[in-house]
């Protein structure tokens, strides 16, 4: 005889597990995660090479690299002096929390204030994934188009903070920043857009005062 | 979307709960699928299929039924909803695009059939 037994059980459900061990390993270290996502090619890893020169001193940071396959984005971080973690997905095309959780073990998480995770590059399975990450950050760059939001509207949801790559480009690929705000303005009416270069340096250290800020607020919340 | 991590995800679930509840075998499974979750019908009872006769007894000739669960958009000027498949983001009442989607992206498992 056959029983009907209710479950209501989301999918994400052991996910969501997963990324509430990810804050309290975290948490347990004063350190903090920053999920970075973006297409392939949108410059993830020059972003990173700035940033970590932009910092430098200041913080202690370490990078965990996902990618599908080889290790040369990690070998670019650590020629900038922070540590990278090489993560192969295997073919998986985003990071879920486990797997962050996983990489997060092989560091000795007291010697770190700041960790990006640079997501597999992809604008549509990584912002469906809670990896555990204080901050969200998107990149999109100018030769994708100012149009990406309304393709890949869940992507712009979920990100706290939009980076617009490569804008020394604009006039050649007919990029209009305004209707990028516009397109981005009902799906996300709080998201911080900043417009940069990560080739020509323009416009990166606001990006620099942004996360300054964000880590000056941490600080204070957690003492 | 993910239908084979879904699968995995579910059945993962699924022995928890045979194993609280000493279940020897699962007939059916029903999952809440909203209409904008993303998640393809075709794909996810292939998967299923697959997955059932890899995973063991338990699974053996279990059946996934999928509840669709129809898209439903709020629109915070109007403050009325609106069938979001039909309509998308723009209220076809007052023409606002200050919308918000109300359900219809979930994926649960709502309940099993088992002995």
């Amino acid at each position: 005889m056959s029983d009907i037994i209710e479950v209501k059980a989301g999918i994400e459900a052991e996910n969501d597990k997963f990324a509430a061990d990810v804050r309290k390993l975290l948490r347990n270290t004063h350190t903090r995660l920053i999920n970075l996502m973006a297409s392939p090619g949108a410059g993830k890893t020059s972003l990173l090479e700035q940033t970590i020169d932009g910092l430098k001193g200041a913080y202690k940071i370490a990078v965990l690299e996902a990618d599908v396959d080889a290790d040369v984005d990690a070998k670019r971080i650590e020629a900038h002096g922070a540590k990278a973690v090489q993560i192969h997905t295997g073919g998986s095309c985003h990071m879920d929390a486990s797997m962050t959780l996983q990489a997060l073990q092989t560091l000795d998480l007291n010697e770190y204030d700041l960790i990006f995770l640079e997501n597999v590059g992809n604008l549509v399975c990584p912002a469906e994934f809670d990896v555990g990450a204080d901050l969200k950050v998107m990149i999109l760059s100018v030769p994708e188009g100012d149009d990406k939001p309304l393709k890949y509207p869940l992507m712009f949801q979920v990100t706290d903070c939009i980076l617009v790559n490569k804008i020394d480009t604009d006039e050649i690929f007919d990029f209009d920043l305004q209707k990028l705000q516009k397109n981005v303005a009902p799906l996300n009416p709080k998201a911080q857009i900043i417009p940069i270069s990560a080739f020509t340096g323009s416009g990166v250290e606001n990006w620099i005062v942004y996360l300054r800020e964000k880590l000056l607020a941490w600080n204070y919340s957690c003492h | 979307m993910h239908e084979l991590g879904i699968v995995t995800h579910v059945m993962k679930t699924l022995t928890d709960v045979a194993a609280e509840n000493e279940l020897t075998r699962i007939g059916s499974v029903t999952l809440e699928v909203g209409e904008v979750s993303g998640v393809i019908h075709e794909q996810i009872l292939d998967c299923w299929d697959y997955m059932c006769t890899k995973r063991g007894p338990l699974f053996t000739g279990c059946k996934l039924i999928l509840d669709t669960i129809p898209a439903v958009t709020y629109c915070s000027s109007c403050e009325k909803t609106y069938p979001t498949v039909q309509y998308g983001r723009t209220c076809p009442h007052c023409g606002s695009g200050e919308t918000w989607l109300l359900e219809g992206n979930q994926c649960t498992i709502k309940e099993i059939e088992a002995e």
